[in-house]
């Protein structure tokens, strides 16, 4: 059946910001799905909020609408641009949801539109659990015992019926949001009451707990003439009760005979031909009881997922591409396979090697939460690897998780290694039984203490498959270690095909890497790279899509083209992300712009840059020196580009320099220059610029004597660490040691940096480009919230909106002044503060930073792209960027946190960055822009009601004014006592709500009643009282938009004051740059 | 314990025995499935055949009593990339080393069983010996050389079952199929049981008349081995049958079926292994994908009879999957609608077979 001609215009929605559980992965196959009908001639309208995703970069879609994903902007956007059809699935639940939202609207059927993929009806029998339920029924497949709660009462009895342990979950949430595991009625009451409060429509389902049976996933894609095939099989290497996006999986399923599996892939044809999913693929999650076989079903996604981006990548089937052509009338038989070319898309993948993805957590960022994990998703990356052992694999996968370690154990980085002592038996049993990101290393321990399997077994639920494949690994490493340097060949070889690092074999030996490098090159020990296929081998391949193993035959194919490599950011992380990844995608695209073979190297199966038709070639590995110098070594390319994957590739960039890798670019020298504080001060002072007065310490004496003479508050902080990682402000001795001692464990071996703290000033951030000569600005970023607050949690806005014209050119001047000195070649970011009209620069960083994609879509220019070009060697004049864009519209920028996912932390910013994505407002004035940033955040602005005012001391006489603003737009003002008298003197009417323990009803009664409509509430960092933390949890858990900074209120209350005047309108990025586009049309005709 | 891939081409692996010792010979295939290796390696198929797995971990769940194609292992070989010797399945009775070591039959590991497969995708199925005796590559392939090929010899009377038995069917048979045995992989009779026939299997040999003698209401034309050239005694019986009782062909069913309607046969360069094919059902348009195990195909071209029409083709490459007459009761596939080890898309041909004995007999 060919593609369907009677629709022309198809509108996608994306999944906005990076949250935890929706990640790069739903970019990835936006932008596969949007390539795909451009290719086929369809008019794409695109809306999403996300500014740092390849999908938003103008070439993608047609119509990119960077707007709130609320059902109100995509109704405007609908009106506008009249669409033919609406593809809801390739937005992840966002997307879904919103297209639920607008359908029920009418808001489809008033425009005429259809939606493809999968119906409303079809959404809802698969997301609502009691349909589902249902439907599982019809086709005689067991579920859990379950039943739906509106209310806590029926809750309540329905635990009678159920039995304990119950699973909780709300219906309608991301990533299981509020569902957690309750074990008696205690545990119901607050999870029940967290779980209808968390569901959008206001209900759970409870559900009999099916913990410790083994989970399995099958990806499925369904066409129109019904024909179904299974993409691939995944299971999960924690048996259930850990939610998946936190379970180790594996593909394909590793402990079902061919009898189990066909059942479990007969139900997953059921289940998707039951719901109804027309065209596209869908997710569905089985459990089986390992005593029996007893199989039910968990869940269904009628929509691509994280696991199918996981399963894409480990099977190089395209899901998303493949669903987008689906969608719009194609049958998979009518579809080539692009790796194979000659065979079709109407088959199952088979694979010939073993993948495994491990999550990567970021609770060393928020110390107040357990490291627990639990059926609600809590890691924020993940990296996949592949090899063609389990052993290798896994391995391997540890060593790309880039959290220092190198393999399964065994290299002398794990916390009890590095103290000397072994964990004793209950802290290993302790670690066991409750799921925690360091399970995996506690396994090792608990055999190396001489547990058995079988109780390892009883006490995690992990199949006995996996345990005895890591006993194996613990084998070979103690034969490592008994045999001693120099290894035997053959031992040396079996450590490789294990999956042992050099790394490990150095710790092991006690010998350096370079040592162990050298000796296994001198034995002919390399690895060789095989092919992502499809098919294990039985057709011809086209796609260079690469792992290595250790293996006989070599298939990889060097062409004698020029080269370049670009070295990713792997699994994402809190403050290293989808923007560098970004960032790294536009490289490749700029390399085949100038006719150079791009060479993509990384690890995270959610990204753009791992899709195997990015770049020329793809090898997917870890990004360690020893994976990247051997694929240098094979490649032999002319450049490796190490500024635009965050810190990830900078952490290598002195050891590749130093193997005689060529770094393109600004040098590694100038990178470590801007990173060593001494050098960096003397630079300054050579161009006049100054910077808070500073000095560095490397132990906790030396960080108090050199706070002494600067004089509190200062702002401490490890070297060589991205996203403020253990960065904090210190006001007094005390928490000055504290914080020094906590920055010692996030950076060993680097001196801790000590700034005075500039309170009250206003931070900048600017994206310069240089190509060794000229430099030119890519933007100017001023803060909303002050200095002192870390960069990427902070909101921001370009043009900046408050500063002079004579500050704005004299940080033009430094800039150029800096990056000339830096003799910077490609991107520079750069963080001044300006207090009383004074500059000081904070920062400069010689690559590209999490802004560049955000400053690329508020100005039109393609920084990395450019950027790229010129270190190819080109001049920024032959580019034709030789201005700088002056955008006629104001864009802001503004942070995403995931506190909704660790009940227990305050929401608080500070120095250590906690946000993991970002959204964009882009409009005519600030208010608007800043208004939209808001809206796509997620904070409901309110027109009208009542606000809560609590705020510190020093902040008492700031605050007027906007609290004036704000009564004078109409809104009532609640304040606790202190705050109450000072708007009293200061003659604005207001009404004293009780804090907490001064007697009820308190603030968080008029919270929960609905009487509180918007919070002000600054506290001082880490002295603020239980009391404000316990609002702020109140705060966000019944989303009330709020703000901790008086800059924030102040910038919320003129958002409110447009929403007031007028509604807000949509646009497209292309009309907004349609002024703009001179300069991007002189850029493309050169390249 | 070191032992020697070597085939006849000169190309050679190294690997390790985990199962059995000695030396054996067989054309050397690769199998695409990632589950099913129990049966497979009792598939009575592979029968002349070294297996290749190109799955790596093999071993994982075991080896239990049910998962059976035949009463014995019928590879010559087995290899895989990686021997995982703790299983762990609720149904594993045994590990597979043990299983294949006491059915005498050699397993080895550490082959890079990519690279092997690569070669016989490029250089085509061929003879090849593994040996753990023998550790000398020359020698080697000059036995391999000399072994005995598949092309021209008639291995249907290795594994064919030398007496009639009976499959029975729980309570009443709707019908009574007789099966001839040219090396049936138990899950056909299996489905068929399923669905309330009676089954009778007879040895490949079985003249049309003794086989009219049963009364059946309809017959299936099994799977097997090898060439079905050589296997002229079937051919000349099935040309007696067509027309007067109905008649299923799965796999050398299939190719012994062409023959019999006039056609000819040949050898593919290596051959369709695994459980992923997608086969295009002409009459319906839908695709199913299916388990597949033949290194030979019918030349549809070849038969003369402008009844026979084509009903499946394979969308891989394009060759012929299934055929039907249009006037005789009798319809075959190249691959196995019985899957085992593989997905059950193509469950529906049984079904269509009891149609057809109930068109046949008048039955509704």
């Amino acid at each position: 059946m060919p593609k369907r001609t009677d629709i022309k215009k198809i509108m996608i929605i994306g999944s906005g910001p990076i949250i935890i559980s929706q990640a790069c992965e739903f970019d990835y196959s936006g932008t596969q799905a949007c390539k795909a009908l451009k290719e086929e001639g369809y008019e794409v309208v695109l809306v999403n909020s996300n500014p740092a995703t390849i999908m938003t970069d103008p070439e993608t879609a047609d119509h990119t609408y960077i707007e709130p994903i609320t059902p109100e902007f995509v109704a405007k956007i609908i009106e506008r641009e009249r669409p033919d059809a609406l593809l809801p699935t390739l937005g992840g639940q966002t997307g879904l949801n919103t297209a639920v939202q607008i359908a029920e609207m009418g808001v489809l059927e008033k425009y005429g539109v259809e939606m493809i993929g999968a119906s409303i009806e079809v959404i809802k029998k698969a997301e609502d659990r009691d349909l589902f339920r249902k439907a599982m029924k019809r086709i005689g497949l067991r579920v859990p015992k379950s039943g739906i709660a509106r209310d806590m009462d029926r809750a309540r009895s329905m635990s009678e019926e159920i039995g304990f342990p119950i699973i909780v979950r709300p219906s309608f949430t991301l990533g299981g949001t509020g569902s957690g595991v309750a074990y008696n009625r205690e545990d119901l009451e607050g999870l029940a009451a967290w779980g209808l409060d968390a569901s959008l429509i206001h209900e759970v389902m409870l559900e009999e707990s099916v913990i410790g049976w083994k989970e399995f996933e099958l990806e499925v894609m369904r066409d129109r003439m019904d024909n179904v095939v299974i993409i691939c099989s995944i299971e999960n290497l924690d048996p259930m009760g850990i939610h998946t996006g936190d379970s180790v999986t594996v593909a394909p399923a590793q402990t079902l005979t061919d009898k189990e599996y066909q059942i479990m892939r007969d139900a997953a044809i059921a289940v998707i031909r039951e719901i109804g999913v027309e065209t596209g693929g869908s997710n569905i999650q089985f459990a089986v009881n390992p005593v029996n076989g007893e199989m039910v079903v968990i869940e269904m996604n009628p929509r691509v997922s994280r696991s199918s981006a996981l399963a894409s990548k480990a099977t190089g089937f395209p899901i998303a591409k493949i669903a987008a052509k689906l969608a719009v009338g194609y049958t998979l038989d009518e579809l080539p396979n692009d790796i194979t070319k000659e065979t079709v898309a109407s088959f199952e993948p088979t694979i010939d090697y073993c993948v495994v993805k491990i999550p990567r957590w970021t609770f060393e960022k928020f110390p107040a939460t357990e490291d627990a994990l639990t059926t609600s998703m809590k890691s924020v990356g993940e990296t996949m690897a592949i090899g063609r052992t389990f052993k290798e694999a896994l391995q391997k996968g540890l060593r790309s998780l880039e959290i220092g370690r190198f393999g399964f154990g065994a290299d002398g980085r794990g916390r009890f290694e590095q103290g000397g002592t072994p964990p004793g038996m209950e802290e290993i049993r302790k670690r066991l039984i409750t799921p925690n990101s360091q399970r995996l290393f506690y396994l090792r321990y608990a055999f190396k203490a001489g547990m058995d399997v079988a109780t390892v077994h009883d006490l995690t639920g992990i199949d006995s498959w996996f345990l005895h494949q890591m006993i194996q690994i613990i084998r070979t490493e103690e034969e490592i270690r008994e045999a001693g340097h120099p290894l035997p060949e053959d031992l040396l070889r079996r450590a490789k095909v294990t999956g042992f690092s050099d790394m490990q074999l150095s710790y092991l030996l006690k010998i350096s890497d370079d040592d162990i490098r050298a000796a296994r090159k001198s034995l002919g020990i390399e690895p060789v790279y095989k092919l992502v296929d499809t098919c294990a081998a039985e057709f011809e391949a086209y796609t260079p899509y690469y792992y290595s193993t250790y293996e006989k035959e070599n298939e990889i194919r060097v062409s004698g083209r020029k080269k370049v490599m670009i070295l990713g950011g792997g699994p994402n992380r809190i403050g290293q992300g989808i923007e560098f990844d970004y960032c790294c995608v536009q490289a490749s695209f700029a390399l085949r712009e100038e006719g150079f073979e791009s060479i993509m190297v990384n690890s995270n199966p959610e990204t753009v840059s791992t899709d195997y038709d990015t770049s020329d070639k793809l090898y997917f590995e870890p990004l360690t020196k020893e994976d990247v110098l051997n694929i240098v070594e094979a490649e032999k390319p002319m450049g490796v580009i190490v500024q635009f994957g965050g810190q990830t590739p900078l952490n290598l960039a002195a050891a590749l320099d130093k193997a005689g890798v060529p770094i393109i670019g600004t040098s590694p020298g100038s990178i470590a220059l801007a990173e060593d504080r001494d050098l960096f001060r003397t630079l300054l002072k050579k161009l006049g610029l100054v910077q808070p007065e500073n000095g560095t310490a490397l132990g906790v004496e030396e960080a108090a004597r050199v706070a002494e003479h600067i004089g509190y508050p200062v702002v401490v902080r490890p070297s060589y660490v991205l996203g403020g990682r253990a960065m904090q402000i210190a006001y007094d001795r005390p928490s000055l040691e504290a914080f020094t001692r906590q920055a010692m464990l996030a950076s060993p071996d680097h001196p801790i940096l000590i700034d005075k703290f500039l309170e009250d000033a206003i931070e900048i951030d600017v994206d310069a480009l240089s190509d060794g000569d000229a430099t030119i600005i890519g933007g100017i970023m001023e803060h909303i919230e002050e200095a002192g607050i870390h960069s990427g949690d902070s909101a921001c806005v370009l043009p900046p909106h408050t500063l002079s014209v004579n500050i704005i050119e004299q940080i033009k001047r430094h800039t150029r002044a800096l990056a000339r000195e830096l003799h910077v070649v490609g991107l520079i970011n750069i963080q001044y503060a300006v207090k009383d009209e004074k500059i000081y620069v904070l920062e400069v960083n010689p690559r590209a930073s999490r802004t560049v994609p955000f400053v690329s879509k508020a100005t039109g220019v393609p920084l990395a792209k450019l950027a790229t070009k010129v270190m190819l060697g080109r001049r920024l004049k032959d580019l034709g960027f030789t201005r700088e864009a002056e955008p006629q519209h104001v864009s802001v920028k503004e942070a995403v946190f995931p506190f909704d996912r660790f009940p227990n932390v305050d929401i608080l910013l500070g120095p250590e960055m906690k946000s993991t994505g970002e959204v964009m407002g882009i409009d005519e004035d600030f208010g608007s822009a800043f208004a939209k940033s808001q809206l796509a955040a997620n904070q409901k602005l309110p027109i009208e009601g009542a606000v809560f005012v609590s705020v510190k001391d020093a902040d008492k006489d700031k605050v007027l004014p906007v609290v004036r603003k704000l009564h004078g737009m109409g809104f009532r003002i609640l304040a606790t006592r202190g705050t109450s008298h000072h708007l009293e003197r200061a003659s604005i009417p207001n009404q004293v709500v009780k804090k907490i323990a001064e007697g009820r009803p308190d603030a968080i009664d008029h919270i929960k009643n609905g009487a509180i409509q918007m919070v002000i509430n600054t506290a001082s960092g880490r002295r603020s009282s239980e009391g404000s933390g316990q609002i702020r949890r109140t705060v966000l858990r019944y989303g009330i938009p709020y703000s901790t900074t008086l800059a924030g209120a102040w910038a919320m209350a003129s958002a409110i004051e447009t929403l007031k005047k007028e509604g807000l309108s949509v646009r497209s990025l292309q009309e907004y740059h349609h002024a703009g586009s001179k300069i991007q049309e002189t850029v493309k005709c050169e390249a | 314990m070191k032992a020697l891939l070597v085939l006849e081409d000169g190309t050679f692996f190294e690997g390790r025995v985990f199962a059995g010792e000695g030396e054996v010979f067989g054309e050397v295939v690769f199998n695409t499935s990632m589950t099913g290796y129990q049966e497979i390696l009792t598939d009575p198929s592979y029968h002349g055949q070294i297996v290749a797995m190109t799955y790596p971990l093999i071993g994982n769940y075991g080896i239990n009593p049910e998962d059976v194609e035949s009463g014995k292992v019928q590879v010559e070989g087995f290899i895989v990339r990686e021997y995982e010797p703790v299983p762990s399945n609720w149904r594993s009775r045994t590990a597979l080393a043990d299983y294949l070591t006491g059915e005498g039959i050699l397993g080895i590991e550490g082959v890079d069983t990519r690279a092997l497969t690569r070669h016989l995708r490029l250089a085509g199925a061929m003879k090849g010996i593994i040996s753990t005796e023998d550790l000398e590559p020359r020698s080697l392939v000059s036995k391999a050389k000399a072994a005995p090929g598949l092309v021209g010899r008639d291995l249907v009377k290795d594994v064919t079952g030398r007496k009639v038995y009976e499959w029975p069917v729980a309570g009443e048979a709707c019908f009574h199929v007789v099966a001839f045995d040219f090396g049936i992989k138990f899950n056909i009779l299996r489905c068929l049981v399923e669905r309330g026939c009676r089954v009778t299997v007879v040895p490949a040999w079985t003249s049309a008349g003794d086989v009219k003698a049963l009364k059946p209401d309809g017959i299936i034309l099994s799977n097997g081995p090898g060439d079905p050239e050589p296997v002229t005694y079937a051919v000349e019986t099935i040309r007696k049958l067509i027309g007067r009782v109905p008649l299923f062909g799965i796999c050398l069913g299939q190719q012994l079926l062409g023959l019999a309607l006039g056609g000819k046969t040949y050898k593919l360069k290596f051959g369709h292994r695994g459980a992923n094919h997608p086969v295009k059902n002409l009459r319906t348009g839908r695709v199913e994908i299916t388990t597949q195990n033949h290194g030979f195909c019918v030349d549809v071209d070849s038969i003369r009879d402008s009844d026979v029409e084509i009903t499946h083709v394979n969308l891989n490459d394009q060759t012929l999957e299934g055929i039907r007459h249009r006037s005789l009761p009798l319809f075959s596939v190249q691959y196995h609608p019985e899957a085992s080890a593989g997905p059950h898309d193509a469950n529906y041909l049984f079904d269509d077979f009891i149609e057809m004995m109930k068109k046949a007999n008048g039955k509704s």
